[in-house]
């Protein structure tokens, strides 16, 4: 089943080779994907995934299957790192850290997820600093 | 005994009102709490990828400088800043061979040592005050005050860096206990806030706060307290907005800890800056009469 995901990143100008995404993954996060038994504890918990197109055990799978169009979904940018699914995984995998790898292939290209410019004025007033500084670190290379 | 205290960006901007009450309860309770001299940003949300050590070097810097001036602990009041900080910590403790190559990148500081402990102020007012010494101070019971506390994530996760347990903290529930409130408990208050989508994905943050806050008003909560300056926008000043796509529903006030505690102990209101609240926070007070006694 190929689910059709929303992202414009080019994956064939990231030049990964075939075969090459989970080992990039786990060169960046540390962590073994093959672990993963697909129980789905990662999802269930998680208080985004009403508005993601993969969950997150099925970003691993597709990890796993070399798909690259993972780069492409919402779902790796929905992640604010909260850690709860880390904290539950029978099998301690830290799902967040596999997140920041995903987004760090793309971000380390130059491609920005975030344009400072769209930033309006009030927000900069209102909003407080630090949500600035985590947005920046999260979205831009 | 003098107490370092790190304060980082929001606590100087946005979040006047949390340093204001903080250094108020520190002064009521004897102790003297001092800024840390040349504190920089700790980069917010530590760094998730192994081979980037760089994003660690802003956090240790600022532990450098708290171990440069001979103390041995630092005081934070945001929790970002406690989880950035303490996770640099541990990395450099765990692998000394990552502390030798930030050690040597940076030139002007000293070598970092490994003897400083980054402590939350909640942590501080649990294990070295004690709430049962809170309690015995209290002049203003928060009596009839019904309160959901609300923890976010970084008080809690990683469990390395947690002050409490991951799943069923109990902190904030004991220290309003201490203040004589009534606690609403509420599966969601270890749920994440929206954190920083609440700049670009407002309605998702709204949607958060609606969520969170609206379990706790169906099971009869008045407020809802917390630390996180955050968490305190998404709650307060989303959960407003979200009046706008909710018929009905309506923003409880949203209060830190540190409010609480300054106006249960009698202190002046000023100390708390409820100004800068986007629902009014002393309209209950003044109606559960916490605020006429």
């Amino acid at each position: 089943m190929t689910k059709k995901l929303e992202g414009n990143v080019d994956i064939e100008a990231l030049k990964l080779k075939k075969g090459d995404l989970v080992k990039e993954v786990e060169e960046l996060c540390g962590e073994n994907l093959f672990g993963c038994y697909q129980c789905g504890t990662c999802s269930a918990g998680c208080p985004f995934i009403e508005d993601m197109d993969l969950s997150p055990d099925e970003v691993i799978r597709y990890i796993i299957l070399d798909r690259k169009e993972v780069l492409n979904s919402k779902t790796i940018w929905l992640c604010a790192s909260c850690f709860t699914c880390a904290e539950r995984c029978p099998r301690d995998i830290n799902i967040t850290k596999i997140m920041e790898a995903l987004r760090q292939i793309i971000l380390r290209k130059k491609i920005d997820r975030t344009d400072l410019t769209e930033i309006t004025k009030d927000e900069k007033e209102t909003i407080p600093q630090l949500a600035f500084v985590s947005l920046f670190r999260k979205n831009i290379g | 005994m003098k107490l370092s205290y790190y304060p980082g960006c929001t606590l100087k901007t946005s979040a006047k009102n949390l340093e204001k009450s903080a250094f108020a309860i520190m002064e009521k309770l004897g102790h003297e709490m001092v800024e840390m001299e040349d504190w920089t940003c700790c980069g917010v949300v530590s760094s998730l990828t192994d081979d980037d050590l760089m994003h660690h070097l802003a956090p240790l810097r600022n532990l450098i400088h708290v171990e440069d001036a001979g103390d041995e602990q630092v005081i934070t009041l945001c929790d970002m800043c406690y989880n950035t900080l303490k996770q640099t910590n541990l990395r450099v403790k765990e692998k000394p061979d990552d502390l030798e190559t930030l050690n040597l990148f940076m030139d002007r500081e000293n070598d970092y040592k490994g003897t400083v402990k980054v402590v939350h102020f909640l942590e501080f007012l649990r294990d070295e005050v004690g709430f049962d010494v809170l309690k015995k101070m209290v002049k203003n019971p928060l009596k009839g005050v019904k309160i959901m506390p609300y923890y976010g994530c970084m008080l809690l996760r990683p469990r390395e860096v947690a002050i409490d347990d991951a799943e069923e903290p109990t902190i904030l529930k004991d220290l309003l206990n201490a203040l004589g409130a009534e606690v609403i408990d509420n599966p969601f208050k270890i749920e994440c806030c929206g954190s920083y989508h609440t700049i670009q994905q407002k309605e998702l943050v709204m949607n958060r706060a609606y969520r969170i806050t609206n379990f706790a008003i169906e099971r009869g909560s008045d407020a809802i307290v917390l630390s996180c300056p955050l968490c305190r926008f998404n709650l307060d000043v989303r959960g407003k907005e979200a009046e706008k796509i909710y018929k009905s529903y309506k923003q409880v006030p949203v209060y830190y800890y540190t409010q609480l505690i300054a106006v249960a102990l009698g202190l002046d209101p000023e100390y708390c800056g409820f100004d800068d609240h986007a629902v009014d926070p002393t309209l209950l007070l003044k109606k559960k009469g916490v605020f006429e006694k």
